[in-house]
């Protein structure tokens, strides 16, 4: 169909007759037709307020530099782009109204978007409601998958088993403590975690610590200490950190003051960039980790130009990129590719022509969206630096697709995901050959 | 003078004072031929080449070997992408880099960071270039350079360590350093199956010590396995008691945190009865005071932080007469509108600091003097910046106190406090002693956002934080006391973390909101309540 409008001469008339047939066959409203020459619609859905603008204005500023850049070079089919910015102020039940907001006033065409996974799953019902697209842009914690959701961040076989490995392979360590803030995304990449330590390498359940802490927790002695009795032990100790936000400043502030050394106890964390490291001062931090799929520091020429694009559009020297802006990067170039290929921003089209479309990454390399709404990545593990930016020590040499099931939990090892024709269905349960549906979440509640 | 060369870890063979010390006469330019493959074996993506690079540069006999191995360390040592010059770094303006030759040493002026590729190390690579360095001064350096090397031995000597190490021992002009040898080479001989070893080692604290016992008292000699036992029983025995004393200071210093963060609210919420939700606030522009001393300051952190606490004073002081003269003194006597009204207020100067400054957290250096800890012994060392806040909440409080028993203004707000229309009869202007008052509580909560912009994120949600535990630190120790702010905050401070390892943090906090519930149920005054004809008004 899209081969026929390509091959229409332009002459006015027939380029009417081609896109009202166009229109006919695809279904698509008459109404985007009367909206020709009106901007495209791009939701941005980022908290402005509330707790976590810290993580997500930069989100919002990216989008809007992608969107600028999009237009000066043309648009997009030859139509302005228009971003669309609400507030949904870190308050989850906001997220879906806002959400909602977005569909059904501003009718936008997709929405970039969310940060944290609670908020995700507020908002989740509205966009398959309302049939929207979600572009979020995030690590999590995996088992999910939406016919309406495009998940550019990592999966956790993208960041946390990739990053265990190298802590057990390369540095030799044998005890470990998971250490986390007390909610949905870090208690399930534990949850992994443990079974995939346990299973793979064989940890006892003395070698491992688990610990939680609430949000934004602000006093950690008695924790590093503990962390620090647990690993002079004998065997080699590291803590694998999901703790989140603003709670890693106090964090890594007493880990400098109590002498807890990256030689010594490695702190690999999965929700630290270069972002959350503008607070602190990292001479004490130098050596511990992080793992992402991009880091500020890779040396590749499209990432200098990403930087210098930001540099300008923020207008501040200083300013830093990171993991998540990556993955909004990607998944706005992705969008705008399907777009281009489906000749139309209609939702169902653009879902059906976005699977295989593959765009640079910032490191060098390229990323593919999966039929599981996932994407390639690679995964790296970087160093912490004095000047408050990461050195990449590991990659893995080829890139990682996402798994939206894990494979070490009991209930979602079954499970795959294929938006394509036929199967189209997110939780494929393939030892009871059955597309699970809404069932998924009760059997995986049951564990 | 004749250095004893041997290995540090399994890697280095020679040590490098030697090279470095009794290097060949060679050409200069035969020097830096040399130099320049042993900087290129560096720059390879394998870790495991880079350790054996490494190795080469320590046995190799250059000159500048040193100055390489420590810009190695610090990141330094970076490569010209065009012409694959070796470069040291020496400092960093925005993307721009002045930079040396790594060879020469000669000044190459400033070059973008685009055109400069990093040499980068791992952990591996750091603790072998720090053990290097190190075992440098072992020899040379100052006292505590020399002590830090020797612990760092402890549990890491080898066999062809330990003739030179004796010897070593011999010429070490200090106990200290003598006594952490010593300590190295027992824990060598424990290892080797010596019961006599267990003497030296028996009392100390230090962690690789207790592992070389424990491993020891699971060996086959039953010698050994007796005298390593009753050794670890008495360390564990030892380390009990400095658990305990780590406890205590953990929470009185959590509490001082308590204490700082509710004394103005004690003083604007417990003396004056106003409910101000924006306290929290106050506290954070006390903080962002001492984020812009600092950067109106630039290389002075230290006074920058002193300058800030008379700023962040007045700052927080000017917001808080803003907010009485703006909206509390028009809901005088009705404490629900004060409450939405101040909580308000708390909205509007957290998105104000959002847009004004930025949603991001601003980074408050922490002045050396305030950085690291003080080692009590192995096993307790006492965080500086903790005790820093500490004492200057001790301080703050002690100045409160002067001045409400002590002076003028602090009589006559006992005064109106206790019976405005009697004070006023006297002559006292009961309107401005509520200015000065409400001044004094956020001034206070300014110099409170001082202190904890040194233990924690200097962001718009930081009052946040802390306005719950205020309000619960004040009831529970009684409204309009302040002594009983003082005991409430330090004892729910030490019950947290005394509670802490054991249930968790999560749940140390709900059983400590549960206890301050049913303690205010018992005594709904508080600790210390107020008594006598105060206590009605």
């Amino acid at each position: 169909m899209t081969t026929f409008l390509r091959k229409t001469h332009p002459t006015t008339s027939r380029l009417f007759t081609t896109a009202l047939l166009g229109a006919a066959v695809m279904g698509a409203s008459a109404q985007t037709f009367a909206q020709e020459d009106d901007p495209i619609k791009v939701g941005i859905l980022h908290s402005l307020s509330g707790t976590m603008a810290i993580s997500e204005t930069v989100l919002k500023d990216t989008v809007e530099m992608l969107i600028e850049q999009q237009n000066e070079a043309g648009g997009l089919l030859g139509r302005e782009i228009e971003p669309v910015v609400v507030d949904p102020a870190s308050d989850w039940p906001l997220f879906a109204e806002r959400a909602r907001e977005l569909l059904e006033q501003e009718e936008v065409d997709v929405i970039f978007g969310n940060w944290t996974s609670v908020s995700r799953k507020s908002v989740l019902p509205v966009v398959e409601e309302l049939n929207g697209l979600l572009f979020y842009p995030v690590q999590y914690e995996g088992e999910e998958s939406s016919e309406n959701v495009f998940y550019t961040g990592a999966a956790p076989n993208q960041q946390a088993i990739p990053a265990v490995n190298y802590l057990h392979d390369l540095v030799g360590v044998e005890r470990w403590v998971l250490a986390g803030t007390d909610y949905v995304y870090p208690r399930t990449t534990n949850r992994i975690l443990e079974a995939y330590l346990k299973e793979e390498f064989g940890v006892a359940d003395e070698d491992i610590m688990v610990n939680y802490t609430p949000f934004g927790h602000s006093d950690w002695q008695n924790i590093v200490s503990e962390i620090g009795r647990f690993g002079s032990e004998g065997k080699k100790t590291a803590v694998v950190s999901t703790v989140n936000g603003d709670a890693n400043v106090p964090f890594y502030r007493e880990l400098g003051n109590q002498g807890i050394d990256a030689a010594d106890i490695p702190v690999v964390a999965f929700s630290v960039g270069e972002q959350e490291l503008t607070g602190i001062d990292t001479g004490p931090l130098v050596g511990h980790l992080a793992a992402w799929n991009y880091f500020m520091s890779v040396d590749t020429d499209a990432n200098y130009d990403f930087i210098d694009a930001w540099l300008e559009h923020t207008g501040e020297d200083d300013a830093v990129t990171n993991d998540p802006m990556e993955a909004h990067y990607i998944g706005f170039n992705m969008w705008v590719e399907a777009v281009q290929k489906a000749g139309t921003t209609d939702v169902d089209a653009v879902k059906d022509a976005i699977i295989g479309v593959t765009v640079p990454n910032l490191s060098g390399g390229s990323a593919a969206m999966m039929p599981n709404h996932h994407i390639t990545k690679p995964v790296m593990i970087g160093e912490i630096q004095d000047n408050g930016q990461f050195a990449v020590v590991w990659q893995t040499p080829s890139t990682v697709a996402g798994d939206a099931w894990s494979d070490y939990l009991p209930g979602s090892r079954d499970l795959i995901s294929d938006w394509r024709k036929p199967m189209e269905c997110g939780n494929y349960n393939v030892a009871e050959n059955r597309c699970m549906g809404s069932d998924a979440e009760e059997a995986l509640a049951e564990d | 003078m004749w250095i004893p060369c041997y290995a540090v870890t399994t890697r280095i063979v020679t040590c490098l004072l030697m090279g470095l010390l009794s290097w060949l006469p060679m050409t200069a330019a035969a020097q830096q031929q040399d130099g320049q493959a042993l900087l290129e074996a560096l720059d390879t993506r394998s870790f495991d080449d880079k350790a054996a690079a490494i190795d080469a540069i320590i046995e190799s006999e250059q000159s500048r070997a040193d100055v390489w191995l420590q810009a190695l360390l610090d990141s330094d040592l970076q490569r010209l992408k065009d012409d694959g010059r070796f470069v040291i770094a020496l400092e960093t303006a925005g993307l721009d880099v002045t930079i040396e030759d790594a060879l020469t040493g000669e000044a190459m002026g400033e070059v973008s960071r685009r055109d400069l590729d990093r040499l980068t190390i791992n952990n591996a690579l750091r603790s072998q270039l720090r053990s290097a360095i190190s075992l440098v001064e072992l020899y040379n350096g100052d006292e505590d350079a020399r002590l830090d090397a020797a612990e760092g031995l402890i549990g890491d000597v080898e066999e062809a360590q330990v003739e030179p190490l004796t010897n070593r021992l011999d010429e070490e002009p200090s106990a200290a350093v003598r006594n952490r040898l010593n300590q190295a080479l027992a824990v060598y001989r424990l290892n080797q199956g010596d019961v006599d070893a267990v003497e030296v080692l028996a009392g100390s604290l230090n962690s690789n010590i207790r592992v070389a016992l424990s491993r020891a008292a699971q060996s086959d000699d039953p010698l050994v396995v007796d005298a390593a036992t009753a050794a670890l029983a008495d360390i564990e025995q030892n380390l009990k008691i400095n658990r305990a004393a780590e406890t205590l200071y953990f929470g009185l210093s959590m509490g001082s945190v308590l204490v700082l963060a509710a004394i103005g609210l004690a003083i604007t919420f417990g003396v004056m009865g106003v409910i101000n939700m924006a306290h929290g606030e106050l506290i954070m522009l006390g903080a962002y005071t001492t984020w812009a001393m600092q950067q109106l300051l630039p290389g002075q952190p230290g006074l920058a932080l002193i300058l800030a606490i008379p700023a962040g004073f007045m700052v927080s002081a000017l917001a808080g007469v803003a907010i009485e003269r703006g909206v509390i003194q028009f809901l005088k006597g009705r404490p629900l509108e004060t409450l939405l009204a101040t909580f308000g207020v708390s909205l509007i100067l957290q998105q104000l600091v959002r847009t004004v400054i930025s949603p991001q957290n601003r980074t408050v250096i922490t002045p050396e003097w305030m950085s690291g800890s003080l080692v009590v012994n192995d096993a307790l060392s006492l965080t500086l910046n903790r005790m820093y806040v500490l004492g200057f909440a001790l301080v703050v409080f002690a100045a409160l106190i002067l001045v409400m028993r002590r002076t003028r203004l602090g009589l006559e707000v006992r005064a109106v406090t206790q019976n405005r229309a009697m004070a006023r009869s006297m002559g006292i202007r009961a309107t401005r002693v509520d200015i000065m008052t409400f001044a004094l509580g956020s001034g206070v909560a300014g110099l409170a956002g001082v202190a904890l912009s040194q233990l924690t994120n200097v962001g718009p949600n930081l009052g946040q934080n802390y306005i719950i535990d205020s309000f619960m630190v004040v009831v529970f120790g009684g409204v309009g006391n302040l002594w009983g702010t003082l005991v409430a905050g330090m004892s729910l401070g030490i019950i947290n973390q005394v509670l802490e390892p054991w249930a968790g943090a999560v749940l140390a906090k709900i059983i400590v909101l549960v206890f301050i519930i049913l303690f205010i149920q018992k005594r709904p005054r508080g600790l210390f309540p107020q008594k006598g004809r105060a206590a009605e008004g």
